[in-house]
């Protein structure tokens, strides 16, 4: 190992791939993980307040609802820190596209990356921006969601290098009377909530959970699936991660869960979240509930 | 010990500061259930020193016979204990070597026979009878520890540097309640040995109050269930904790007992507990967060600070607010505590500028005084007040009596530091 720096607080020599001062025990990059926001003291307790300064760590992504309407309806989306983890490391964006269509995208961050919050940040609100811009330019649904991973991946790869890379996974669901398109990295899901319920991802990750597919600057290109549902009737589509789902896995599980889910898509959300707190709130929470109505796509 | 009393922490305060905010106040109620009263499964020690100086002759020594027996009857079986006698120099009454013997009716009998001999003849040096206690006491480390000191007289028969030196001795060893009986006594003095050995101080104008009252103190001594107690306090780096006062059910400033405990902590004494609430008044200046932050500015902790067992915690916080109707709402039961001290204050000063013959300063402190005890419904504390001065509540005018009991003034000062509780528990 060779000096490569000094900390930025007390200048004592720092080596390669050091997070923390040796010295004075402070973050040495600001915002790397563990580390307190006010004085960069890797001394952060379980209950969220730094054991150097006592400043509690920023609360504003630790519960967070959203809505957006169009004129089909009223799509939600409700993130939690859930009751373990010191922040949330989740992320999501709603976005209305036209008068009919809402995008959506949920990405979680990679807890044993540096940065993961950061991460699933600028995943999320990359791809939705470029889902509608490319939407609203025209792009097939399929070819935009690709294009909306590739900028989201991008946006995430320049956050840090192949040694030090902030990581997340990325789901996205377009939804447009008759038709639904997802696109997914990693283990976050989408599910059609309907008659007949059913799993609209298949998991990016081996058996014992490791990912296979994330966005991150040690991930390569990022290749998503993408799949096209066209339902038969009116329901829902629920995005999520897998601090929900772990809860409620199978399709059938989450639409008995969501009996509701087209008609009250916040409440649905909210129930949802609340659900996951009460099973132990292991993980972050995130969950996106837009509805769904049949009807030829309008062109 | 298998089974740990319990206790619980309270923080009342306001935790929101104004932009550029620093002092942060809170007032911690501390409990404790003394689930172990029943069956106290610690050990007790127990010293009773009768001060047997030639001034106690007459009546004084016979109702100090009384009590120190009284106290003698309340001791449990298996309690340690033992009676000394104080002159200018600390005797053995009961056992006769040097030791402590266990409670059990035959060594009861025979303290209060050895009692019963007691006679007033010498002279006064309290800190000798304290040393002789702290040695008696030295075989049981673990044991709530507990000596009654009573008295009569000033401390003459030894020099303050020597005292001093005795008090330092014993700090740490034993919790000790100090009573003055009668008006020749000198309230400082005692004050700074129950100050220091974490007790109380009352005066007993009448010696014939005295066998009730060593019989309650006793009483609460068989009661506490835990012994050296103490306030772990952390505070932020770059913070300053200005004070740490005990404020209920006496004022007692702990700020200059801290000892050290680890990285950013420091320990309180508080002594041994029983069933009882105990309130702390903490104040610590930290260093301006912005708006929106939230900060801990003290994490208190109920430890055995020896073993670093942990009883109860409670946060102390501060939340930058730039909404003015957060920030600059006081919490009422710091609100009252502050009230209390200062109550003591101007009582303690007034009394000082009246000795001091500063007349003025000592009428317009006092006048105060009986103001703030009225309004903060200390019904005793103006009582007392009004036995120095007379003050009249239309006007709000005080005039010092002229002519004022010794007694009254011993009241006044040793009952300073007694403060009320709130009646109503608000809201916080």
């Amino acid at each position: 190992m060779t000096i490569t720096s000094m900390c930025p607080h007390c200048a004592y020599p720092v080596l390669a791939g050091e997070a923390f001062c040796e010295d004075c025990g402070r973050a040495i990059r600001p915002g790397a993980p563990g580390a307190c926001t006010a004085c960069g003291a890797a001394a952060l307790g379980q209950d969220g307040y730094c054991g150097r300064c006592g400043v509690r760590q920023p609360t504003g992504r630790d519960h967070t609802e959203i809505q957006v309407a169009t004129q089909t309806g009223t799509a939600a989306g409700v993130s939690d820190r859930g009751l373990r983890h010191s922040r949330n490391e989740d992320a999501m964006a709603l976005a209305a596209v036209d008068d009919v269509t809402i995008a959506g995208v949920v990405c979680d961050g990679v807890s044993s990356s540096p940065r993961p919050d950061a991460a699933s940040q600028t995943a999320a609100e990359t791809g939705a921006a470029a889902l509608v811009s490319e939407l609203r330019t025209g792009a097939g649904h399929v070819r935009a969601t690709r294009i909306a991973v590739a900028r989201a991946a991008a946006a995430v790869a320049t956050l840090g290098t192949f040694e030090d890379a902030p990581a997340c996974t990325y789901v996205s669901a377009i939804v447009t009377p008759g038709r639904v398109t997802v696109g997914w990295a990693g283990d976050s899901r989408a599910y059609w909530l309907g008659a007949g319920p059913v799993r609209l991802t298949a998991d990016d990750a081996t058996d014992g959970g490791m990912l296979t597919a994330w966005l991150g600057a040690d991930a390569g290109e990022v290749l998503p699936q993408v799949k096209t549902f066209e339902p038969d009737g009116p329901g829902a589509v629920l995005v999520c991660s897998d601090g929900l789902w772990n809860y409620l896995p199978s399709a059938a599980e989450m639409a008995a869960a969501a009996p509701h889910a087209a008609g009250s898509p916040l409440p649905t959300a909210q129930a949802l979240v609340r659900l996951a707190l009460q099973a132990g709130g292991r993980d972050n929470i995130t969950v996106l509930v837009i509805p769904f109505e049949k009807g030829s796509p309008l062109q | 010990m298998t089974e740990q009393p319990g206790f619980t922490i309270r923080v009342d305060q306001n935790k929101y500061l104004p932009a550029g905010g620093k002092e942060v106040h809170a007032v911690l109620t501390v409990e404790s259930t003394g689930a172990a009263q029943a069956a106290p499964a610690a050990q007790a020690a127990e010293v009773v020193i009768v001060d047997t100086s030639g001034s106690m002759a007459y009546g004084k020594i016979a109702e100090a016979r009384k009590a120190a027996q009284a106290a003698v009857d309340t001791l449990r079986d298996g309690v340690f204990f033992a009676i000394v006698a104080g002159t200018a120099h600390a005797h053995m009454i009961f056992p006769p070597e040097q030791r402590l013997i266990q409670a059990d009716p035959h060594t009861r009998q025979a303290a209060k026979d050895a009692i019963g001999r007691l006679q007033a003849d010498g002279g006064t040096a309290m800190g000798r009878w304290l040393r002789l206690a702290a040695d008696l006491f030295q075989p049981f480390p673990h044991a709530i520890k507990h000596a009654i000191l009573l008295t009569d007289g000033k401390n003459e028969h030894q020099k303050s540097w020597e005292f001093d030196a005795d008090l330092a001795y014993c700090t740490g060893k034993f919790v000790c309640d100090c009573r003055g009986v009668g008006d020749a006594w000198v309230v400082a003095e005692l004050r700074k040995i129950s100050s220091t050995l974490l007790g109380t101080v009352m005066d007993i104008p009448d010696p014939k109050d005295l066998e009730a009252d060593f019989r309650a103190m006793a009483q609460t001594a068989m009661g506490k269930a835990v012994a050296d107690v103490a306030l772990r306090v952390w505070t932020p780096q770059n913070a300053r904790l200005k004070f740490v006062k005990q404020v209920s059910p006496t004022l007692e400033d702990l700020t200059a007992r801290r000892t050290e405990a680890g990285p950013q902590a420091g320990d309180y004494p508080t002594g041994s507990w029983g069933a009882e609430s105990r309130e702390y008044h903490v104040c610590v200046e930290v260093q301006p967060g912005v708006v929106g932050q939230e900060m801990r500015a003290a994490w208190v902790k109920v430890v055995a600070p020896e073993t670093g067992f942990q009883y109860a915690a409670g946060n102390v916080l501060a939340l930058w607010s730039d909404d003015l109707a957060q920030s600059t709402r006081i919490n009422q039961r710091v609100a009252h505590y502050t009230g209390q001290a200062e109550l003591a204050e101007l009582i303690q000063d007034g009394l000082q500028a009246r000795k001091e013959g500063d007349l003025e300063l000592a009428t317009a402190r006092l006048g105060r005084a009986r103001g703030l005890a009225e309004k903060a419904g200390n019904e005793e504390t103006a009582r007392l007040l009004d036995n120095v001065i007379d003050f009249d509540p239309d006007t709000g005018t005080a005039r010092l009596k002229r002519n004022v009991e010794k007694a009254a003034e011993i009241a006044l000062d040793a009952r300073s530091v007694r403060t009320t509780r709130l009646r109503k528990d608000p809201e916080s």
